[in-house]
């Protein structure tokens, strides 16, 4: 029973994304929106939070940020609004942290 | 002029997630406009406000990023960015526009208006400041 987690807020402001790593299960996956995408960056204090996980992040919301994908964490998925919808029909839940 | 007072604008959170950074530009302009000795703080999240290459088309949102290098136009020219924030965001300088002012005592001569600063010259930098505005 594979679940997405959806993070929104950025890891510096909000403990989201570390509830959110530290709760995911073999199988889940992790899709980082909104200021959620500031936890992909790499060199960055939160980088290890993802750690061993499955990543996707949304490009819109990277480019609306101005973070260019060699900014990323490597192995990090960046997908489009399609792919977002394309996550959610790939998992049995949703988990939205807000 | 020597009742100017020495206004700083504190802004510490990302752009676009909230509309905090947005307001802050709108009142920085708006005391500039007043001839206040104005300066502006990034720190923490605020300072991915300054990032540069931003492009909004993707989220339909207002890009305002554009606006932060019109600042030198208004006489805001010291703009402070914490150190330590960049550092643990994976940030660096370069990451960041490159914001100019003009100063027309020495011919219009274009100076650097960010000023790099650690959190303990930053805390000196508060200290000197007559109203802090939060954002």
């Amino acid at each position: 029973m594979a679940m997405l987690h959806v993070v929104n807020k950025s890891p510096y402001d909000a403990c989201n994304l570390n509830t959110a790593s530290s709760i995911m299960k073999e199988g889940d996956q992790l899709l980082l929106i909104e200021d959620g995408v500031y936890g992909a960056m790499k060199n960055a204090k939160a980088e290890s939070l993802l750690n061993g996980l499955k990543v996707s992040v949304l490009g819109p919301d990277l480019a609306a940020r101005g973070i260019s994908q060699d900014k990323l964490v490597d192995g990090i998925d960046v997908v489009d609004y399609a792919g977002f919808v394309d996550l959610v029909e790939a998992n049995d839940k949703v988990q939205s942290w807000l | 002029m020597s009742d100017a007072k020495k206004f700083m604008y504190i802004n510490r959170k990302a752009p676009y997630g909230t509309i905090y950074a947005w307001e802050s530009l709108e009142v920085v302009l708006i005391g500039a406009a007043f001839e206040q000795d104005v300066s502006l703080a990034f720190m923490d999240d605020g300072v991915y406000q300054l990032t540069k290459g931003q492009d909004t088309s993707g989220i339909g949102m207002k890009n305002f990023s554009p606006t932060y290098s019109a600042l030198g136009d208004y006489e805001v020219s010291k703009i402070y960015v914490e150190k330590e924030s960049l550092e643990e965001r994976g940030l660096t300088l370069d990451d960041l526009q490159h914001l100019v002012w003009e100063d027309e005592d020495e011919d219009y001569a274009e100076k650097d208006s960010i000023r790099l600063v650690s959190r303990a010259e930053l805390a000196d930098v508060l200290a000197g400041q007559d109203v802090l505005f939060n954002f």
